[in-house]
């Protein structure tokens, strides 16, 4: 009985937070609603590299790479080719995609710090492309004049938080599949994963796929959310602030990551506004983060939980 | 559920509770604290929220404030807090209420920035901005906002020419218009026969440069070649090596931090003493100049403004703007103060009637203003100023590096002297340069 009413309770809050979520725009001012579209992109791209930092274990630093190209498809076929918006948004989930395929061919044999190495590498080579292939990109002035498809931020929102469920539902799916285990088994140990006959390479290699494909539908809605794309959304600092979200929320969860998210989209926007020294605040936070919570703060209160 | 980041060490997790099995609801049992986020979310909203109304005018500002051009982000808000404090921070009888926003030097941020001044602050106006990549970047937001942004340094030529933005009013000059005058100078007073350029890979280097090469060529001057540095520059030793000894001049484009640094380094490079340098405004301009030393000397250029402007209206803002910050000030100053007066007189023709968006910007492109530190300036049909050029030439001066004017050329136009629809019929002045036709 109990038990019963703790899934009851399981249930009802995350519809509650949907509900939530779904109902506030109208009570919000239009800033405050792209706030809240931009936490829930970003929740979607660094929950995306949760998939490899917390489940599979690897830290990868370019991820917002993907996102990037992505959302330079979109920008690029917008405004250069007039293409039209499905065939921009899939053109823009398939190149981010199989770009992270093609990447993952490299990466994926290498672990730890040498994963995060090529990792950082291979970012870096498209911030270098963003920024030196001036006929298509534009350099660092960068691509402007997106057109916009929906009419106001409130149905851009709401476009975005349907998608935002759509994607965290998939990625739940998939992290509690055999699948999900697995690539847990593999963190945990490889050697052992691999003695049981488990192909550890491809998990990973796939594992590496589908989070680039995650952050391309994140690049893509920011695309069209931002109506403005420039080499500062795949630099170095772009993928090590989404490694910081994931890190700060607690890897190896998907509520961590997208509150982590929502705090740096937060601090970013508002905490700027009051002071030009935001970045001490946020540096401050995360240390005291690693100090007391090294396992990111969703985390802690898992611990604290199984601890009493 | 244990949490480790690759481990080789057994966990010694024997609970194997924790990892629930699908389908369950895969969700753990915290979403709680969810909730309170969003809640003081929206309560933090809510807030903020009320405070939008307002009685003063409210004018959001952007500049760089951190970052490598600080210096001209610092001097663009020192010219426009000196023509407030001089008018008391009151037009056409209400207060002006200033918000700062720093943008970094990057387009991306000042586009997060003016939409938090937008949108979050509700700004009447705005003004600032920088690059001329910032410039582009913003457009498309402040045409679909409908708030009027007035531009006193951006230059970024096509926001007055081919991609004309309805709600910016450009009150600074387009890149290539003194790069006009200058390429015909170049080859006509200065006798030049060969040059190369080197200069900031980005819309303000291409288009500064891509004016000069036009007039110059015209003349039958040829750029023997074209070098171009990232925004990120640090060291130029790789550039200067590249520069052809065969030139008889080399025309720069920098500003901030790199006009300092290349200056210093084509010094050490003996370069100097064998091939004379010319180059944009920007690079000896006074935001510079004075932490610049004898590498600077002789340097010619071309701008719509020199410190060292013997009128009576600049002595005075000189003057002005010594006795508050304590130095000599830039184009940048002079461009936000002017950029100041500008919209001020055009809110005192609205009577203070700013809540018109619409009609304070035909407000805004009505304005005229003879008395500025530069000299008289006006708009054109597309919405550019005319005003006139000065060539300079770095001096010293009481022991002061100054950019003393050696030329003027009254009242030139951003399409200098060709035809606006023939010249319009040509792309813009892209890095691999495009233009002419037109004659």
């Amino acid at each position: 009985m109990a038990e019963f009413r703790q899934i009851g309770w399981k249930a009802s809050v995350p519809t509650l937070v949907i509900v939530l979520l779904a109902a506030v725009p109208p009570f919000l001012s239009s800033y405050w609603v792209g706030l809240l579209t931009q936490i829930m992109i970003f929740a979607i791209l660094a929950m995306s590299l949760d998939i490899l930092l917390g489940y599979t274990g690897l830290p990868s630093l370019g991820h917002a790479g993907f996102f990037g190209v992505a959302a330079y498809t979109v920008a690029v076929l917008a405004t250069a080719y007039h293409a039209g918006f499905w065939t921009c948004v899939v053109s823009g989930i398939i190149i981010g995609t199989l770009l992270s395929a093609a990447f993952g061919l490299l990466v994926s044999h290498v672990r730890d710090v040498y994963f995060l190495m090529i990792t950082l590498a291979l970012g870096m080579v498209l911030w270098g492309l963003s920024n030196r292939w001036i006929t298509v990109t534009g350099g660092d002035n960068g691509i402007s004049g997106i057109p916009r498809v929906m009419t106001g931020p409130i149905t851009f929102y709401e476009v975005t938080l349907l998608i935002f469920i759509g994607c965290t539902a998939l990625m739940m799916l998939f992290i509690s599949s055999p699948f999900g285990f697995t690539l847990k088994g593999i963190r945990e140990s490889e050697s052992r994963m691999k003695s049981l006959g488990v192909n550890t390479w491809l998990h990973c290699y796939l594992s590496y796929v589908i989070a680039g494909a995650f952050a391309s539908v994140a690049g893509v809605l920011w695309a069209y959310y931002n109506a403005f794309v420039g080499p500062t959304y795949l630099d170095l600092t772009a993928s090590s602030e989404v490694f910081l979200m994931v890190t700060l929320g607690g890897p190896g969860t998907l509520v961590g990551p997208a509150l982590g998210a929502g705090a740096i989209v937060l601090l970013k926007n508002v905490i700027s506004a009051y002071t030009q020294r935001w970045l001490m605040i946020l540096g401050a936070i995360y240390i005291m983060t690693i100090l007391g919570a090294p396992q990111g703060l969703w985390n802690l209160r898992w611990r604290s939980r199984s601890r009493a | 559920m244990p949490v480790k980041l690759s481990t080789t060490k057994d966990t010694g997790d024997t609970k194997v509770k924790t990892y629930r099995i699908f389908p369950p609801c895969p969700l753990c049992p915290l979403w709680r604290s969810v909730v309170v986020v969003f809640v003081a979310l929206l309560a933090a909203g809510v807030v903020v929220g009320q405070s939008a109304a307002s009685v003063p005018i409210k004018v959001g500002f952007i500049a760089p404030l951190s970052g490598p051009y600080v210096q001209n982000g610092r001097d663009i808000l020192n010219g426009f807090l000196l023509y407030l404090e001089e008018i008391g921070y009151r037009a056409g009888g209400r207060q002006i209420d200033v918000v700062v926003e720093d943008d970094e030097a990057i387009p991306a941020v000042g586009l997060t920035k003016a939409r938090k001044l937008v949108e979050r602050d509700k700004v009447h106006l705005m003004a600032g901005a920088l690059l001329a990549s910032s410039g582009y970047a913003l457009a498309p937001y402040i045409d679909s906002m409908h708030i009027p942004m007035v531009f006193p340094v951006v230059s970024s030529d096509d926001l007055t020419q081919r991609r004309r933005s309805k709600w910016i009013v450009r009150t600074g000059w387009t890149s290539s218009q003194p790069n006009h005058v200058f390429g015909e100078y170049a080859a006509r007073t200065l006798k030049l026969k060969k040059v190369a350029t080197i200069g900031l890979d980005y819309a303000f280097g291409w288009e500064s440069v891509g004016g000069f090469q036009r007039t110059f060529e015209a003349e039958g001057g040829k750029i023997a070649q074209k070098i171009w540095c990232p925004l990120s520059v640090h060291d130029f030793a790789p550039y200067l090596a590249q520069i052809s000894r065969d030139v008889d001049a080399v025309y720069a484009l920098f500003l901030g931090r790199a006009a300092l640094q290349f200056m210093r380094q084509y010094q050490e490079y003996g370069l100097k003493d064998r091939v004379p340098l010319i180059g944009s405004g920007s690079t000896t301009d006074e935001h510079v100049l004075p932490s610049m030393g004898n590498e600077a000397l002789g340097v010619i250029t071309a701008l719509h403004y020199s410190a060292a402007l013997a009128t009576p209206s600049n002595k005075s803002f000189v003057a002005a703007y010594r006795a508050r910050y304590n130095k000599v000030p830039s184009y940048y100053s002079e461009s936000m103060y002017t950029g100041a007066k500008w919209f001020v007189s055009a809110i005192e023709a609205r009577g203070g009637n700013v809540e018109d968006s619409a009609a304070l910007l035909d407000a805004l492109r009505k304005v005229k203003l003879a008395d500025l530190p530069r000299g008289p300036v006006e708009l054109d049909d597309y919405g550019s100023p005319v005003e006139n050029v000065y060539i300079r030439k770095v001096e010293r001066v009481n022991g002061e590096l100054q950019n003393t004017v050696i030329e003027t050329f009254p009242k030139v136009s951003q399409f200098w002297k060709y035809n606006p629809a023939d010249y319009l019929k040509q792309p813009l002045y892209s890095r691999r340069y495009i233009p002419p036709p037109t004659e």
